[in-house]
């Protein structure tokens, strides 16, 4: 099988057009993607995920479908009916069928084509692209290469949001590999509240392929909660990343579920400038079948007195994998950082794995640092406890994988998303009181 | 209602229980002593079905039934209990849903309705008392953090819950202070009745100045070497297990 080359260059080409205000940042990303490449297994951040093998001849790229008001209000999670919503279709921001619930006093949302040529030009220019300087990778540039069909979301000074923000991401794979590149840049002006979630959608039964970039910048004193929940079924390929800056003193809480999928590579960054920042990581990939999860994240602690808390947590069943990489970087200046890390992992299928690296590069001498990562089986004394009582073996499985599980759903915010994830984790484990 | 005849087991390549007899019947209290290694808790966790144990000989008929053909579960849904020595702790589970989903299926297996919601805490509010445990304590995580006397009383707490034929108490008074035993030893005798059963395995004799047993037996090198009533106990409290060990070492030698 033939690899992308032609097809996103056709697609580039058709799309870029001449003028646009982002076209010459397209035009150097495209320079610095055609340059990198994908990244192959060889290349240490990337060696167990194969992501560039889904990239071949097949991708469908083409503005070829359509996503009706009906469609789309099938797929709205139930109980966010109120929320802001933003939604992606084939990786292109549809502004006809995003809508914000908010005052326009609290928030704006809109092309960011657009807001790279108006008064948050600026702030664009400054922050889109940031992620680049910790992935560096061709995968990035090919995103930034198709940038114009992105959206920018400011929450502005003060606001504090009633209803959370939703992405949903469409594709429509019915007509084969749909590829999406969806980029969002996101404005968290000082003192702001915000919830953002992103969930993941295939429609069309076909497999996809989706290369994601999200950029957060958050202000003194804003707080965000951020969700992302993928549960897309095992046609799905993802690379994505979520690039979030501490500008001032602020809280940035993050939340990443794996529910399903073929390959998925998340990158969390947390780049916390400003001091006595406080950022919180915690994830959950809960696999089967051949899903291979990944995730990198990276704390950059640049500044003096910051805190930052990460747990990840896996269950692999089948012949699944989990990848956790934690980078946790404590440069020169920032003297009395707090820094937790921790990864926990059961195997539950005979032909699972998991694969756990903690990467700790600390500069600064006065630091409280601390990462830890266990894989392992089920606790068997835990097993007969449960069963010696009367529960069945399979109930008392499903009992403690719950248990493991539900430390990292109880974290999201949001109690509409927190029930619809305790639902969807339930069901999977077959857990019921 | 409980029938040992001749019952030998091993842990990997390790003889520990070399053909042990025992029946006990409705209504009894039999206590198992014996010093350190004899095989109590052995026998005690091949009765509840632990996998480690492999069975090697002889048989167990409990209620009518062959118990070594069961799994662990279905031991406790005819009627087995096993206190464990060692409660385990598991984060994320909370000791009340634990309970009830355990009271549930043991009502399942009988052909019974799962009780309400009403039904459950009233039950729970009177065992509660039973073993002056706490309600904050049973909404915790499954005896995560609980200090020895919390989780040996929680122990004690589901045996009220579940109603067993039998329960076999694994060294429960180890670790417990003065008054926590009597709060154990209070919760089992105000549960015993005229159709349940206990089997206390313990080293010392001093939890059976507050379980009284209608029989003790002595366990040694994994056979019940001598039997009688609770002036054995009271025997080996004076004597030590020395006395024994050396009479028996000259009957085997």
């Amino acid at each position: 099988m033939m690899d992308s080359t032609n097809i996103l260059k056709e697609a580039f080409d058709r799309q870029n057009g001449a003028s646009g205000n982002l076209a010459e940042y397209q035009q150097e990303n495209w320079k610095l993607f055609s340059g990198l490449g994908l990244p192959a297994i060889k290349h240490e951040e990337w060696k167990y995920t194969r992501i560039r093998n889904v990239f071949t001849d097949k991708l469908i790229i083409n503005n070829d479908s359509h996503l009706s008001e009906d469609t789309l209000n099938s797929l709205i999670l139930k109980g966010t009916e109120k929320a802001n919503r933003i939604v992606f279709f084939n990786g292109r921001f549809l502004e006809t069928l995003s809508n914000t619930t908010d005052s326009n006093e609290a928030i704006c949302i809109k092309p960011l084509e657009t807001a790279a040529g108006d008064e948050d030009a600026d702030f664009v220019n400054l922050n889109l692209g940031h992620s680049q300087r910790y992935h560096g990778d061709g995968i990035n540039a090919l995103n930034a290469a198709f940038a114009n069909g992105g959206v920018y979301i400011r929450v502005n000074k003060g606001a504090v949001l009633n209803n959370p923000i939703i992405i949903y991401h469409v594709a429509d794979s019915s007509n084969g590999l749909r590829f999406s590149q969806p980029r969002i840049l996101v404005n968290i002006e000082e003192a702001a509240q915000v919830e953002l979630i992103e969930t993941y959608i295939n429609i069309g039964g076909g497999e996809n392929l989706t290369n994601e970039v999200v950029e957060i910048s958050a202000e003194k004193d804003a707080v965000l909660h951020y969700v992302k929940l993928q549960n897309e079924g095992e046609k799905t390929n993802y690379a994505g990343t979520t690039h979030i800056r501490q500008t001032g003193k602020c809280l940035t809480h993050a939340v990443t579920i794996t529910l399903s999928g073929a390959i998925v590579r998340n990158n969390l960054n947390m780049v916390m400038e400003a001091e006595h920042g406080e950022s919180h990581m915690y994830g959950l990939y809960l696999l089967e079948g051949n899903t291979l999860a990944d995730n990198h994240t990276i704390v950059d602690n640049a500044m003096p007195h910051c805190f930052s808390n990460e747990l990840y947590k896996g269950i692999m069943d089948d012949a699944s994998t989990g990848v956790f990489n934690g980078k946790i970087f404590v440069r020169k200046d920032a003297q009395k950082t707090n820094a937790y890390q921790s990864n926990k992992n059961i195997l539950v299928g005979e032909n699972a794995a998991a694969n756990t690296k903690p990467q700790l590069e600390i500069l600064a001498d006065d630091v409280k640092c601390s990462h830890g990562c266990t894989i392992g089986k089920l606790d068997e004394d835990a097993l007969f406890y449960l069963r010696a009582r009367g529960i069945s073996a399979e109930n008392a499985r499903s009992m403690l994988l719950h248990a493991f599980a539900i430390d990292i759903l109880e974290q999201i915010k949001n109690d509409t998303i927190k029930a619809y994830a305790e639902q969807l984790v339930a069901e999977r484990l077959s857990f019921s009181i | 209602m409980l029938k040992i005849n001749n019952l030998q087991a091993r842990i990997e390549e390790k003889e520990i229980l070399k053909g042990i007899n025992l029946d006990i019947k409705p209504g009894e209290i039999h206590a198992i002593m014996g010093p350190n290694g004899s095989g109590k808790s052995t026998l005690a966790s091949v009765l509840a079905g632990r996998a480690d144990y492999e069975v090697t000989g002889g048989s167990v008929e409990f209620m009518g039934k062959d118990l070594l053909e069961l799994s662990p579960e279905d031991r406790a849904k005819e009627g087995l209990f096993l206190a464990f020595q060692y409660p385990v702790e598991i984060p994320g589970v909370s000791t009340t849903n634990f309970i009830k989903s355990a009271v549930n299926e043991k009502r399942k297996y009988l052909g019974l309705e799962p009780l309400d919601a009403a039904q459950f805490l009233r039950n729970m509010k009177e065992k509660m008392k039973l073993v002056e445990i706490d309600q904050s304590l049973l909404s915790r995580s499954l005896n995560e953090g609980f200090s020895g006397g919390e989780k040996k009383r929680n122990e004690i707490f589901q045996m009220a819950m579940l109603e067993p034929k039998l329960a076999i108490l694994d060294e429960t008074d180890s670790g417990l202070d003065i008054d926590a035993l009597r709060i154990v030893a209070n919760g089992v005798n105000q549960l015993r009745n005229k159709d349940n059963a206990f089997l206390v395995v313990t080293h010392y004799q001093r939890l059976l100045d507050y379980i009284v047993p209608d029989f003790v037996h002595v366990l040694y090198k994994g056979r019940i070497v001598r039997s009688g009533t609770k002036e054995l106990a009271k025997e080996l409290e004076v004597k030590g297990y020395d006395f024994i060990k050396a009479e028996v070492d000259q009957e085997l030698a």
